[in-house]
């Protein structure tokens, strides 16, 4: 909001530019429809990966999971307690009561022992087959809209233009970090590195590790490329990497929506809606700034 | 221009409303679309169809990984049904399955019935597989039995049959008609699959009651549910739309996918 009124109201008689110079086009249409597509797949790929998750609410390291020996490192469960059924986190053998959350929870007096809570799971009720459902026919979505926008972006400029980090990128990297931190964001073309930096991980090490650990849990795969499970250390460290990397594609998420509020929530949304975002006016008639939240 | 100003504004309220109202709803949104029969539902099964030949594509009849000895770090966990409560099975299991056979029938030229000793002198396979269950748990273990495509050789199995379908003596479930005893079913691909094992063995020792005895099925390339236990015969369809539920087996007429590759 701030941005656009900032860019408004210095639009004055005295600068030779016409009225919406400040106005570019910065996303085509195949980063603009990819991103929509992700975003609806990762949303419902969460929650339906957090109720197979529920199924068996245990992450271990190694081929197989510990029954007659130990290899967890991670579990959410109930137990009773003096104070009643109490829900806990346990990580790394450290035991955390997250009752109300994680464990045990629900509505008062109807709570159940269930490891991620009703309102973070499709369906809300436990239906491990139907959170398989949901989640296989969004891996199809996210891993296709993965492949149409590295071919766009190849073939657009995109990666290129906007993705690739340059020399000046590590020379403005503190510059960045400090401007991030007090909130001060400027809008212009291209990505600042930071951006480049998460955008970056996201679409090439996040969602790609993603997929690769899901195929690591396929039997089926695992007989097509035995390879996988070896280099990532069995299928049961597979699925541990698949958890953690879902905790960064969340953290990464939350960040995203910051930075949005951030930097001008109309601006930002529009851009990736419309294509069309306001930058900041030139400074004494200059040209505009290169740089952008 | 400030029409369009306008309309954006108020598509951005009206879509941010949207999502934050579906979020509010903690996607009880969607429950009443998921039961199995609903349109949605079955659009999204849809994509288990494409898993089916993608991976049919990538893996042709390349194997399992195969583990070693040291890999068998603890005993076979078994899941499911894991004494069956049946009197036929409690009655078999007195005589040490002496009485029990294994049917083949349906599309096949020689219906079978097959003995337990029958099965064991027939050639046998070893194999040290991890076993990998639905809910997300994985258990590496060392099975022996007889590979499937033998007995179905020895069937001659007629050319329009298309699906493997297994019939078990526990029950699984109880209905207003009766009780449901577990069934499952496999493509011929995975059938004559060199690791499918008809398994009578565990861990060097003779199958145990909790993993299946006295016969129970090993389909190395997919999830445990596609694994039956306790078997009693194997039929030759063209199509299981007429057996239970229509959808290919127990856990499948409840919400399951019929390939469990993934």
């Amino acid at each position: 909001m701030q941005s656009v009124a900032r860019s408004q109201s210095t639009v004055g008689p005295d600068t030779a530019a016409p009225k919406d110079a400040t106005l570019i086009y910065r996303q085509s249409r195949w980063t603009r429809l990819t991103h929509w597509l992700w975003a609806i797949s990762l949303f419902f790929m969460l929650l339906s990966g957090l109720q197979i998750f529920n199924a068996r609410p245990q992450l271990y390291i190694g081929k197989e999971s510990g029954f007659a020996y130990n290899n967890t490192i991670f579990a959410i469960g109930a137990e009773n307690t003096a104070n009643g059924p109490r829900g806990y986190t346990e990580i790394f053998g450290k035991r955390f009561d997250t009752t109300g959350v994680l464990g045990w929870s629900g509505p008062e007096g109807r709570e159940t022992s269930r490891a991620f809570p009703s309102w973070a799971t499709i369906p809300s009720y436990y239906d491990l087959g139907t959170a398989r459902v949901v989640h296989f026919f969004f891996a199809w979505i996210l891993t296709t809209t993965l492949v149409v926008w590295l071919v766009a972006s190849l073939i657009n400029g995109h990666l290129r233009r906007d993705l690739v980090p340059r020399i000046d990128d590590f020379r403005r990297l503190p510059r960045d970090i400090v401007d991030h931190a007090k909130f001060k964001f400027h809008h212009g073309r291209e990505y600042n590195t930071l951006q480049k930096m998460a955008y970056g991980g996201v679409m090439f090490v996040l969602l790609p590790l993603m997929i690769i650990t899901g195929l690591a849990m396929s039997p089926s795969m695992n007989a097509a490329l035995p390879f996988l499970n070896d280099l990532l250390g069995g299928r049961q460290t597979a699925r541990t990497i698949h958890f953690i990397v879902m905790l960064l594609l969340v953290a990464f998420f939350i960040i995203h929506m910051l930075m949005i509020f951030a930097a001008g929530p109309i601006n930002e949304l529009r851009s990736i809606i419309t294509g069309w975002y306001r930058t900041d006016p030139p400074a004494h008639g200059g040209k505009t700034p290169q740089r952008s939240a | 221009m400030a029409n369009f100003v306008i309309s954006r504004r108020k598509f951005l309220t009206s879509a941010s409303l949207g999502v934050s109202g579906i979020m509010l709803s903690g996607c009880d949104a969607f429950d009443s679309q998921l039961r199995v029969g609903d349109g949605l539902r079955s659009f999204l099964e849809g994509a288990n169809g494409l898993t089916w030949r993608a991976q049919r594509l990538l893996a042709g009849d390349s194997l399992a990984p195969e583990f070693t000895e040291a890999d068998i770090r603890q005993p076979q966990r078994p899941n499911g049904v894991t004494a069956p409560d049946d009197d036929a099975y409690k009655g078999l299991l007195a005589n040490n399955f002496a009485d029990w056979r294994l049917e083949v029938s349906g599309l096949v030229e020689k219906p079978l019935s097959l003995t337990r000793e029958q099965l064991m002198n027939m050639p046998s396979r070893t194999q040290i597989t991890r076993h990998d269950c639905v809910e997300g748990w994985s258990c590496i273990a060392k099975w022996t039995g007889t590979p499937l495509s033998l007995v179905l050789d020895q069937a001659v199995v007629k050319p329009q049959a298309r699906y493997v379908m297994f019939h078990c003596l526990d029950t699984i479930d109880r209905s207003l008609s009766g009780d449901i005893k577990y069934y499952g079913s496999i493509d011929l691909i995975d059938a004559r699959h060199p690791q499918t094992i008809l398994a009578y063995g565990l861990n060097g020792k003779p199958l145990p009651i909790e993993n299946g005895a006295p016969l129970r099925v090993r389909v190395e390339r997919q999830i445990g549910y596609k694994m039956p236990k306790y078997l009693r015969k194997i039929e030759l369809v063209d199509s299981f739309a007429t057996i239970g539920g229509g959808r290919g087996g127990y856990w499948e007429d409840n919400g399951y996918d019929w390939y469990g590759g993934i």
